[in-house]
């Protein structure tokens, strides 16, 4: 059943709507929800939610409860392939746990997290944003690991990054969530603008499996096919930027081992046909991010290694 | 005056970024302004530009204080500027949004970092700020409440008002936030709107910041800047009171952030977009000054047209 949480006039002939669709079946009372398009340039998000209702539709007996899917959080910047709130120029992600009598958006946020509240579980979906590419991971603020990181094993992830607490994040929906008790796992996967149907399949699979281990899925996904993720604990991760500008190239792929000194790309520049820069790995690890978008500035996030 | 660049960094296709900044004096650090961070900060840019040509001209007269140093930059982020984009064109984040700054980190908290550097360590700190949602002010001085806030010394200013608010979590990435933490006495300046730089607002804030100059023992007494010297109001933001749109549409301003209000005043009007019949009255709904006006002509249902500082 489709229900709209949000509704809002917007000044000519338009209205402002938040939707989600709610699947029941059975008697049991477990709820968990899906939530995604935050930011209105992450995609991957939409494909796991139309997969997941598939499935789940066509096995409608499988379902012991309530499943809640909430494909868009930032309608208006999913439509117009803006990161933030197109009115406001705010990050949604930032304004969390809103306001009752501020803005639009503070209202909005408010409302979400009233919706949301009482879950037994939340799924907020990310993928990364135009420059970044991610492996499927979850990522878990270090006073919620103890109570997150067993859920997070069953999502069918290469990678657990348990990331120490910063107080900017505060802002975020999982840390409103999470903070009144309400289970959040913030999942990150692939790149912005696009959708990666394996990673889709395998995260679909993983929400069934953890759907199974909540008690409210009825069929047993093979466990075979659950992969054990990498768990990394705070200070555990390499981080490198780009020490000069220009068109970042390179070949090498994440969701792989590299080792110090290794070639991870390179700086190049088109106007001089120089190599203005070898990126090469600082350490022996895990590459799961990789920089997808070429140009990059002084700074520029090229790679983050997790350290073996 | 020394002319000098604070921080450069190469980018990939366009001429070098460069932050530049003009020194004043010599000796002491003892206040640093800061101009636009972001891309539509042009009244701010505009204030700081005449407040270097006028300390230029106070410096050659000999009307500085001695043994004191005065930093201006005049705009930390010319590369939106001239893009006419509000953030960092390349992934929209927001320079004032990443201080203390990173000097390994992304490319805006580089800079955030290459600029707290150069302004850290001064007594006094000024920002030309504005705010995130498009709208005329009250002048006043604002400042965020860390312990450190100093009411005292903010009233020197002589402004109307002095707005102090909590800080939420993501305010803690604030230049004015941080300054504070650094023990420099922040204060951002809101003279009013971004784009224009006519008028007597812009002319009242540099007169403004000169006679704080003065009062802090920067710039010779003798100078004269014109300007109105309130004995200001302090209020917590908390207490201002948020007329909120009841319904959306055309908007159709009737008083503006400055004008006093009786409770039943009417304030403004929403109209259909189409029809251009009255769709909502909105009056004031106490006896007060208004505080904030929103200035677009277009209004979201919801959100707030008007605060009003209640007498």
């Amino acid at each position: 059943m489709i229900k709209t949480i949000v509704s809002t006039a917007l000044p000519i002939d338009e209205r402002f709507m938040i939707k989600k669709n709610v699947i029941s079946h059975g008697t049991g009372k477990k709820r968990i929800c899906i939530v995604t398009g935050t930011h209105g340039d992450e995609l991957e998000g939409q494909f796991i939610c139309w997969k997941l209702q598939r499935n789940i539709l066509d096995n409608l007996e499988q379902l012991d409860g309530t499943v809640e899917v909430y494909p868009a959080l930032n309608p208006m910047g999913i439509d117009s392939i803006t990161r933030g709130v197109p009115n406001f120029d705010i990050d949604m992600n930032r304004i969390f746990p809103g306001n009752p009598n501020g803005s639009m958006v503070e209202q909005t946020a408010h409302a979400i997290i009233e919706d949301l509240k009482g879950a037994d579980m939340v799924i907020d979906i990310h993928s990364s944003n135009i420059f970044l590419r991610e492996v499927p991971q979850v990522r878990i603020n270090i006073n919620d690991s103890d109570t997150l990181v067993p859920w997070a094993k069953h999502l069918n992830v290469n990678f657990v990054w348990v990331h120490e607490a910063a107080t900017v994040l505060e802002s975020t929906l999982a840390h409103s969530l999470n903070s009144t008790g309400t289970k959040t796992l913030v999942v990150e996967l692939g790149v912005g603008m696009r959708i990666n149907h394996y990673y889709g399949k395998n995260m679909v699979n993983g929400l069934l499996n953890l759907m199974y281990e909540m008690g409210m899925w009825k069929q047993s996904v093979d466990k075979e096919k659950i992969i054990t993720p990498l768990l990394s604990i705070a200070d555990e991760v390499s981080f490198v930027n780009a020490t000069h500008s220009g068109i970042f190239s390179t070949e090498t792929h994440n969701d792989q081992i590299v080792e110090k000194g290794q070639l991870l790309g390179q700086i190049i520049s088109p106007l001089t046909g120089e190599v203005i820069e070898d990126v090469l790995s600082p350490t022996h690890g895990y590459l799961f991010t990789i920089r997808a978008y070429p140009v990059c500035y002084e700074g520029s996030l090229l790679a983050r290694i997790h350290n073996l | 005056m020394k002319k000098e660049i604070l921080f450069s960094m190469e980018s990939p296709y366009r001429d070098t970024f460069r932050i530049r900044g003009y020194r004043f004096g010599e000796g002491e650090k003892s206040l640093a302004i800061v101009g636009s961070m972001r891309g539509d900060e042009i009244q701010q840019l505009y204030i700081c530009s005449q407040l270097v040509k006028q300390l230029k001209e106070l410096e050659d007269k000999g009307m500085l204080i001695p043994d004191h140093e005065i930093l201006i930059i005049p705009s930390a982020n010319p590369f939106s500027m001239n893009l006419e984009k509000r953030f960092w064109a390349m992934d929209s984040t927001d320079i004032n949004r990443m201080f203390p700054g990173y000097n390994l980190g992304e490319t805006t908290q580089r800079i955030a970092a290459g600029l707290f550097e150069a302004i850290k360590d001064y007594s006094y700190g000024i920002q030309m700020a504005s705010y995130y949602m498009p709208g005329n002010f009250i002048p006043h001085v604002r400042m965020l409440e860390t312990g450190y806030e100093d009411i005292d010394t903010a009233k020197l200013f002589g402004m109307p008002y002095i707005c102090r608010r909590k800080p939420l979590p993501f305010d803690t990435t604030l230049l004015n936030y941080n300054w504070q933490i650094w023990e420099t006495k922040a204060f951002s300046i809101y003279g009013g709107q971004n784009n224009e730089v006519e008028g007597k607002e812009s002319t009242s804030t540099i007169n403004t910041i000169l006679h704080f100059m003065q009062r802090i023992g920067l710039i010779d007494k003798s100078i004269r800047a014109h300007c109105a010297d309130y004995n200001s109001v302090l209020l917590d933001e908390s207490e201002l009171i948020s007329v909120n749109a009841p319904t959306a549409g055309i908007f159709y301003k009737k008083k503006d952030a400055g004008d006093e209000v009786k409770k039943g005043t009417p304030l403004g009007q929403i109209l259909d977009p189409y029809e251009g019949v009255v769709k909502s009255k909105i009056f004031a709904p106490e006896d007060g000054v208004v505080f904030f006006a929103h200035n677009k002509s277009l209004a979201l249902q919801n959100t707030p047209l008007f605060k009003i500082h209640k007498f």
